[in-house]
């Protein structure tokens, strides 16, 4: 479904992705993780958009991400960013329901509501949280009203770009519980950026790891860690010694 | 090679300039262009409007008052050596009309809605509020900028006008209740001494400035750094920018309405 081949991407001189390659079949959920500055983000954001390739394909259902209407595109898409990425103005259900109040999903208000409400109620948060600010909630509630705004106009394919991080360890559970639950039961096409391992045991079908700009390995969750590959066993026993240089 | 490394800094200092430039044009460019074609966003060019219009009059108001006030004095002053008090309140008129009310008004609006703008979409930068605006399929530069630049220009003239109003009724106090005037002649001589092209150039100065300060507000938070630095950094460039650029605009403006 998502398809990226050779990707390059450098901010200056510094060579951020090397020629990514790198193959997310559909209604499966893909977790990419590697360490801090490795390109991650960028990878996610190529994909989207948000910051354009200097080389290379991306593809989704064959078609590239550069060619096409852009609207529909990002239509079939929903996000959970690091930080939530809340708007601090509106209100949290106008947050959950922003897409389905404009452009070419917009419902009546009630309806836009409605449907957020139901969003909460479904990553777990009580109705009356809905007119609250986002300001005026929790790390880990600003973090559910993401996912519920991510799955609002339930998207065909996710994307969670760290989603546990900042959070305590129960807090983080729960979160990877919820992707999981949602991923499963819509059927979508995930995508996740992280370095924690319980989330990526708890969310990944497919693994991929990504260092120095290049997908080292990638494979099924299940053979991870009889992988055989020396950075990816370095990374997930979180090793000082090994292939991946550790800044002291 | 000495003389090579200053060369070479002025080349890249002039390079950069002219990108900055360029940037800057296109961005302009791209946010008139948008004025065309929809979706556009009602909610949020009300709000813009209260934010930029109403929430200010406090400010114009009280920045003209004074303003006012003192001309009147200083005018009084000044025109006394040559036994010609008779004309404050013409000069306080034209004084505040042409030249006071919308300067003065302008450079408020920059220090409080340009760095209010800047610092919110710097912010809303920083926090990846615009690309979340973006991949829910609202494009940042209507959402945000466009809303913004339409209001204050279209709201500013009025801000303008009412600090014009308020300015010469500064001047019309100290006038009538410190140095003795008349009421009654202080106001036909300031009425009589107006004339329209005073009042157009007024709220058209106003219109301009009013683009100029949202518009350096929206292009410094869009173009910020990350982190707090990169926020004061956006902030203050914004106001420095927009307040210079006002300056620069009162003089071609004055000179395209007066000159003849």
């Amino acid at each position: 479904m998502i398809r990226l081949t050779d990707v390059h991407k450098a901010f200056g001189s510094n060579r951020v992705l090397r020629g990514v390659n790198l193959h997310v079949p559909k209604g499966t959920s893909m977790v990419i993780i590697g360490g801090s500055g490795t390109g991650k983000s960028v990878a996610l954001k190529c994909v989207l958009g948000l910051v354009a390739p200097d080389s290379g394909t991306i593809e989704v259902d064959g078609q590239d991400v550069r060619k096409g209407d852009r609207d529909a595109f990002l239509a079939r898409f929903g996000m959970l960013f690091q930080g939530g990425a809340l708007f601090d103005s509106l209100p949290v259900w106008q947050n959950v329901a922003f897409r389905l109040m404009r452009g070419s999903l917009k419902r009546p208000k009630d309806e836009a509501r409605e449907i957020a409400i139901e969003k909460l109620r479904r990553v777990g948060l009580k109705p009356d949280v809905a007119d609250k600010l986002p300001a005026e909630l929790s790390g880990g509630m600003q973090k559910r009203v993401g996912l519920a705004r991510a799955i609002a106009a339930e998207p065909e394919i996710i994307f969670f770009d760290e989603p546990t991080t900042g959070l305590d360890p129960i807090m983080s559970g729960v979160i990877n519980e919820l992707i999981r639950e949602i991923v499963t039961e819509m059927g979508a096409t995930a995508m996740t950026i992280t370095h924690d391992m319980s989330s990526v045991r708890a969310i990944a079908d497919n693994v991929a790891m990504l260092h120095d700009g290049v997908i080292k390995w990638t494979g099924p969750v299940a053979q991870m860690d009889a992988s055989g590959d020396p950075y990816l066993d370095q990374f997930i026993h979180g090793r000082a010694e090994g292939p991946i240089e550790a800044v002291r | 090679m000495i003389l090579s490394s200053p060369l070479a800094a002025l080349g890249r200092s002039t390079l950069a300039l002219l990108a900055a430039l360029g940037r800057f044009v296109i961005f302009t460019a791209q946010t008139i262009s948008h004025l065309a074609r929809p979706p556009f966003y009602p909610r949020e060019f009300g709000h813009a409007l209260m934010q930029i219009g109403y929430f200010s009059l406090p400010v114009v108001g009280l920045t003209a008052l004074f303003t006012g006030g003192a001309l009147a004095l200083q005018i009084y002053a000044g025109s006394a050596r040559f036994s010609a008090e008779a004309v404050v309140p013409q000069i306080v008129a034209i004084g505040m009309v042409r030249e006071l009310g919308p300067v003065l008004v302008g450079l408020m609006i920059a220090a409080r809605v340009t760095s209010s703008i800047a610092a919110e979409i710097a912010t809303m930068k920083v926090t990846e509020q615009i690309d979340a605006l973006v991949t829910l399929s609202t494009h940042p530069m209507k959402y945000l900028t466009l809303p913004r630049v339409l209001a204050a220009t279209l709201v500013m003239p009025m801000l303008v006008g009412v600090g014009d109003v308020i300015g010469i009724y500064g001047g019309f106090l100290v006038g009538t209740e410190r140095l003795g005037f008349n009421a009654t002649t202080y106001l036909k001589n300031t009425a009589d001494f107006l004339e329209m092209r005073d009042i157009v150039s007024s709220l058209a100065k106003g219109a301009v400035f009013g683009f100029i300060a949202a518009l350096m507000g929206c292009y410094y938070g869009m173009n910020s750094a990350r982190g707090a630095m990169g926020v004061g950094r956006a902030t203050k460039g914004s106001v420095v920018a927009a307040a210079i650029l006002i300056l620069a605009a009162n003089f071609i403006l004055t000179e395209a309405f007066f000159s003849a």
